[in-house]
C-alpha cells in the first residue's frame, strides 16, 4: 500500500533524536512565525495613538510593586473588544496602551476586575484604604490587604537605571528624563510643587501626595500614582476607532 | 541493545490486530489501529478548518492578510455589537434624555426605567465606596439617610456625579475642612470636640469643656459650618446637629477631624459615563430614601 508506504518514513523521526529535534523545531519555527509576525505589520497593533507616554519615574516604581506583588494574578489590565466588557470598563484597550509596558500587564486571570481603565475611577483615600483593607470598603472582597506598602519608604534609588534598561527596550526615555528621575519621582508626590516641568516631560502626570502622608514617599504612593494614570493616556474623543481597520 | 524488526504485518494470538514489527527483548509492540469514530472526528475537525480559512480572516500576506469572506473584524464586531444596543436602548435612552429629571420621577414607566439602568450603573460605579446598598462607609456618606453633604435634591445630586468634589473638575465642588492642628491647643481642640458633640446631644451642654468649645466653635468653625453648626452644602460643612457622621462620632475622631482637617474626594464622572447613565443615577439615588 502506497499510502502506509508514506507513513512508514515517520520511522527516521521515530529512531533518530537529532531529527526529530530538527523536525519539532521546523514545526515550531513555522507555527510561531505565522502568528508573531504578521503583529509587526498589522495596523491595529502597530498603530500611534496621540498621547501614550512613557511612564513617570514614580509611576514606573509603583508599576515595579504592581509586579513584586503578583497583582496581575488576580488582575487582567486587558479590556478585550468584547460588548459585555466595553460597557463594564470603557473602551477596549488599545495595542498602543501598553507599548511602553516591558513585560505588559495584560494578564489572563480575572479574580477580581480588569484595572486597564481604573485611573480616575477612585479617590486615593479609597485606593490606600483598599489597599490596606479590601474589606473595611467592599465587604464580599477576597483580595487579600496590603498594609506594609503605606508603611515602607520607597527604595527608588536605581529608577535611572531601570529607565536607561527601558531605553534600549525602545522605551523613548530622553536623557533629560534620565538626569532628572530622581527630581521626578519625589516631586510628584509633594503636594502643590509645581509640576509644570515634569508635566512638559510627561504630559498630564497627576503630581500630588497620593496616600494621604506627605512626610514619607512610601511605596503606596507609587503604586496608586501608578493606578490612577492606568488608561487615562487616550482622549477617547478624538481617538478614530475606524482609521484602522481594515 | 536489542531492538528487531519482524514481520510488521504479524498478529499478535492473544490480542488480535498486528503488531508494529518493533521488538524489545522479546517484548513485542501492538499497531492497534485509531477507532473510527476518533479518526472521522479529526478529519472532520481539518475540514473544519479549512472552511475557517474561508470565511474568517486567517492567513497572514506579505502586508495584509487574507480576508475571509465574512471580512470579521474585532473591532468592527464590537462596534456594530454596541451600535445594535444602543439601538435596543435608542426609545428609552431618548425618553431619559429629553426628559427632566423632576419629570422622570413622576412618570412610573420612565422612573421603573431610571431606577433599573440606574441599579446597574451604581453597582458596577459607586458601590466600592457608597456600598452595594447606598448604605457608605467610613469617609464615604450614605446615600439612604437624608443628611446630605453637598445637598439632596435632583440637581444637587446630579451636579455631584457630573463633576465629583475636589476632583480636579473646576466646576466640581470645592473647600476642604482646613486642619485646626496648627493653630489651636490641644485642649482647646478636646473642648471644641465635646462641643460638637454636644450638638447632636451626645454629651451633656452645661459642662465647662462644652462651653469652652462653644467659644472657640464661634470663632474658628462657624464661618462654615453656621452658628448653630447645621452645616452649609454650598462648601460642603457638614450638618454637626444630626448625630450622622461620615468619619464617626466619637471624641478620638472628631479630634482627629478638627486637628488634621479632611477632604474626601469623588470623582467627576462625566466623561466616564453617558450622560443618560448619569440621569439614571441621579434618579436612582434620589429615590434611595434621603432624597429632597
Amino acid at each position: 500500500m502506497s499510502v502506509s508506504s508514506i507513513w512508514s518514513k515517520h520511522a527516521i523521526f521515530e529512531k533518530h533524536s537529532t531529527i526529530l529535534m530538527l523536525g519539532i523545531l521546523l514545526v515550531i519555527s513555522i507555527g510561531g512565525l505565522v502568528e508573531i509576525v504578521p503583529l509587526f505589520y498589522l495596523k491595529s497593533t502597530i498603530e500611534k495613538v496621540d498621547g501614550i507616554r512613557p511612564y513617570t519615574p514614580l509611576e514606573l516604581a509603583g508599576r515595579n510593586i504592581y509586579v513584586r506583588e503578583g497583582c496581575y494574578a488576580c488582575h487582567s489590565q486587558m479590556i478585550r473588544p468584547l460588548r459585555d466588557e466595553v460597557e463594564r470598563y470603557g473602551h477596549y484597550s488599545l495595542a498602543a496602551e501598553s507599548m511602553y509596558d516591558h513585560p505588559f500587564q495584560w494578564g489572563s486571570k480575572r479574580t477580581g476586575p480588569d484595572l486597564a481603565r481604573v485611573g480616575g475611577k477612585y479617590s486615593d483615600m479609597w485606593q490606600l484604604e483598599h489597599l490596606n483593607n479590601p474589606r473595611s470598603l467592599v465587604p464580599a472582597s477576597i483580595m487579600p490587604g496590603y498594609p506594609w506598602l503605606a508603611k515602607t519608604p520607597l527604595a527608588a534609588k536605581h529608577i535611572a537605571d531601570e529607565m536607561r534598561v527601558l531605553r534600549a527596550e525602545g522605551v523613548p526615555y530622553t536623557e533629560e528624563m534620565i538626569t532628572s528621575a530622581q527630581d521626578d519621582l519625589k516631586l510628584q508626590a509633594t503636594p502643590e510643587a509645581d509640576a509644570e516641568a515634569l508635566q512638559a516631560r510627561y504630559p498630564k502626570a497627576l503630581a500630588r501626595d497620593f496616600d494621604g502622608n506627605p512626610e514619607v514617599l512610601t511605596e503606596a504612593d507609587a503604586l496608586i500614582a501608578y493606578l490612577q494614570q492606568l488608561g487615562t493616556h487616550v482622549d477617547f474623543k478624538l481617538y478614530n476607532n475606524k482609521a484602522n481597520v481594515r | 541493545m536489542s531492538t528487531a524488526h519482524k514481520n510488521p504485518n504479524a498478529v499478535d494470538p492473544s490480542s488480535g490486530p498486528g503488531t508494529t514489527g518493533h521488538e524489545w527483548d522479546g517484548i513485542q509492540e501492538l499497531n492497534t489501529p485509531l477507532p473510527r469514530w476518533w479518526l472521522w472526528t479529526f478529519y472532520a475537525t481539518i475540514l473544519w478548518a479549512i472552511g475557517y480559512w474561508v470565511v474568517y480572516p486567517a492567513w497572514p500576506l506579505v502586508s495584509n492578510y487574507t480576508n475571509g469572506l465574512t471580512g470579521w473584524h474585532a473591532r468592527s464586531a464590537v462596534v456594530e455589537q454596541i451600535a445594535e444596543l444602543q439601538k435596543l436602548r435608542a426609545v428609552s435612552s431618548a425618553k431619559l434624555a429629553s426628559v427632566p429629571l423632576e419629570e422622570i420621577e413622576k412618570t412610573p414607566e420612565l422612573l421603573s426605567l431610571a431606577r433599573a439602568e440606574g441599579r446597574v450603573a451604581f453597582a458596577d460605579n459607586c458601590a466600592p465606596c457608597h456600598g452595594a446598598g447606598g448604605a457608605g462607609a467610613k469617609g464615604y456618606p450614605n446615600l439612604n439617610d437624608d443628611d446630605w453633604i453637598w445637598g439632596g435634591t435632583l440637581e444637587q445630586i446630579s451636579a455631584t456625579i457630573t463633576h465629583g468634589a475636589r476632583s480636579g473638575d473646576d466646576a466640581g465642588h470645592q473647600g476642604n475642612m482646613m486642619p485646626f492642628g496648627p493653630m489651636l491647643t490641644k485642649a482647646e481642640i478636646s473642648d471644641t470636640a465635646d462641643y460638637v458633640l454636644s450638638l447632636s446631644g451626645s454629651v451633656p451642654k452645661d459642662t465647662p469643656a462644652v462651653k469652652k468649645g462653644a467659644e472657640i466653635f464661634a470663632t474658628n468653625c462657624s464661618a462654615c459650618h453656621g452658628e448653630d453648626g447645621k452645616g452649609n452644602q454650598e462648601l460642603g460643612a457638614r450638618n454637626l446637629t444630626s448625630g450622622i457622621w461620615l468619619y464617626g462620632g466619637d471624641k478620638a475622631t472628631i479630634v482627629q477631624t478638627i486637628t488634621n482637617g479632611r477632604g474626601g474626594v469623588m470623582p467627576a464622572w462625566s466623561g466616564r459615563l453617558p450622560d443618560t447613565t448619569i440621569k439614571a443615577l441621579t434618579v436612582y439615588v434620589h429615590t434611595l430614601g434621603g432624597g429632597q
